[in-house]
């Protein structure tokens, strides 16, 4: 594909706050792959890091750049937040909300709308107070959200951090699917086992530095870094 | 005590005898408020909503003053009307003073401050919570100002209901500006200072209640119109 918004490159790139450097300096590059996830131990930056190359926290330093100019590439993306915000409207609406931000008519971003509802399973609620839905229904109204504007990359913060297997399950399913579609997953988790299912690709992320990268089959294999190897074996990280 | 009831049975008569006066003041007042509220919603609402949304050095002084500015007292701002509207005023020459045009100039003046700060509180605890949502969607100024109000739209309506009750009661501005002439300016509160100059005191406590009873009204009336289903949830 000619037309993408990757490689994303990361250059020394950093978060601070009053002084503290709450992530990087990191270097890094995301590129063709279909998923990164992101782990870490809770404090990590992994939240932070996540913002930073979505485009809500500013880079306090080095830089963050995509390959397309900035203005396009934002319009590309999406994030899913660890609580989902939910706006104090219908579930369709809800879903439609981004597809009317871009101007899209509103038959047509009904249309697709009722189209994401379904296939996130929030068929019967469409014209429910999104605000009455349960935990895992407006993560899966986040998703639906997020994926109607077919981005070229979802970030997603801890989506399947409150849910139960069968939610959590379902909700891959929904992220496998986009990915087979061409949407880019970049996902923070602390679930491991989630990481091995979904992604070709670990960052692994410890006190705001990014330890060590690779592909989640030799990651989990063979963890380079001591770090990296206390994390995997359940150590408490210090 | 015998006044507070011979008041109430003077405002029984005069609603069912379908006093024609009465009707036409009562339809004066209902005219210049809800022409003055509307209006002010329109540019208070907004205002409120840019407030809560933008950042630029003045802000926290400008909130001060807009906060500052729901306390003016009316028969100030009357007066200020009125020497703006005189014949020797700047607008003079349009010829209004002493038309209910004046009276709803001088109701915007006094109720635009309440409803853009009542508004900017409310839009900006909902922003808090959509902050990150509008940005990373990437919705433009006009988009987050906009939707901000739709979906603060209960908060929002206490904001035009706290104007509205400022400007229904107000006698000051309106007195002044307005001249409480018969048949052309006067209005329930206006008629009522005057009857209770005169010492027709039933007359006037009758025509108090009945604007009570319009305050309630309209207040049940607009939250009827816009309740959605479940109220709650929103
Ligand atoms: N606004 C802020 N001000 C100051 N410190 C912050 C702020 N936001 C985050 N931090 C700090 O930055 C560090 C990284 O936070 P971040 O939320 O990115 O971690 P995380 O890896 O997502 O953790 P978790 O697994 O608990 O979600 C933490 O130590 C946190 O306290
Ligand atoms: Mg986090």
């Amino acid at each position: 594909m000619v037309d993408t918004i990757f490689p994303l490159v990361l250059r020394g790139a950093c978060v601070r706050r009053r002084g503290t450097t709450l992530v990087g300096p990191i270097d890094l590059e995301l590129g063709a792959c279909a998923s990164t996830a992101i782990i870490g131990p809770n404090g990590a930056g992994k939240t932070s890091l996540l913002r930073l190359m979505h485009g809500l926290e500013r880079c306090d330093g080095g830089t963050v750049d995509w390959s397309s100019p900035a203005a396009v590439a934002r319009k590309r993306q999406a994030f899913v937040f660890q609580t989902p915000i939910i706006m104090r409207r219908t579930v369709l609406e809800c879903i439609a909300y981004p597809l009317a931000i871009r101007g899209m008519g509103k038959k047509r971003s009904r249309e697709l709308a009722e189209e994401w509802g379904e296939r996130v399973g929030l068929k019967s609620m469409l014209r429910n107070p999104a605000g009455a839905l349960s935990g895992g229904e407006k993560q899966k109204l986040a998703l639906a959200r997020a994926l109607t504007t077919a981005p070229d990359v979802l970030f997603l913060d801890e989506p399947c951090a409150n849910l139960d297997g069968r939610a959590t399950k379902e909700i891959e399913k929904i992220l496998s699917d986009a990915c087979s579609e061409g949407t880019r997953i970049v996902m923070a988790t602390h679930d491991m086992g989630q990481a091995r299912r979904i992604s070709e690709e670990v960052l692994f992320l410890y006190k705001g530095r990014l330890h060590e990268s690779g592909r989640t089959n030799n990651f989990f294999a063979a963890p380079s870094t001591a770090e990296a190897a206390a994390f995997l074996r359940g150590d408490i990280l210090l | 005590m015998n006044e507070l009831f011979s008041g109430f049975l003077e405002a029984g008569r005069l609603i069912i005898s379908l006093d024609g006066d009465l009707a036409e003041i009562t339809l004066r007042s209902l005219h210049v408020t809800l022409t003055a509220v509307a209006i002010a919603s329109a540019i208070g609402l907004p205002a409120g909503g840019w407030l809560a949304v933008t950042r630029f050095r003045w802000r926290r002084h400008v909130i001060a003053v807009v906060n500052a500015l729901m306390g003016l007292p009316p028969v100030v701002v009357g007066l200020i009307v009125y020497i703006l509207f005189s014949r020797a005023g700047p607008f003079g020459v349009l010829g209004l003073l002493f038309t209910p045009t004046a009276m709803i100039v001088a109701q915007i003046i006094i109720v635009t401050p309440l409803v853009i700060s009542i508004s900017h509180q409310a839009i900006r605890e909902l922003w808090a919570e959509y902050h990150d949502l509008l940005i990373s969607m990437n919705a433009s100024k006009r988009q987050r100002i906009a939707t901000l109000i739709y979906d603060g739209r209960r908060a929002l309506l206490t904001a035009s209901l706290a104007g509205f009750g400022r400007a229904i009661g107000e006698v000051g501005a309106i007195m002044i500006v307005g001249g409480n002439i018969d048949h052309a300016t006067r209005v329930l509160t206006t008629a009522i200072a005057l009857e209770t100059s005169k010492g027709n005191f039933s007359l006037a406590l009758g025509l108090g209640f009945i604007l009570i009873g319009l305050a309630v009204a309209v207040n049940v009336a607009i939250h009827n119109l816009l309740r959605t289903e479940r109220a709650s949830l929103w």
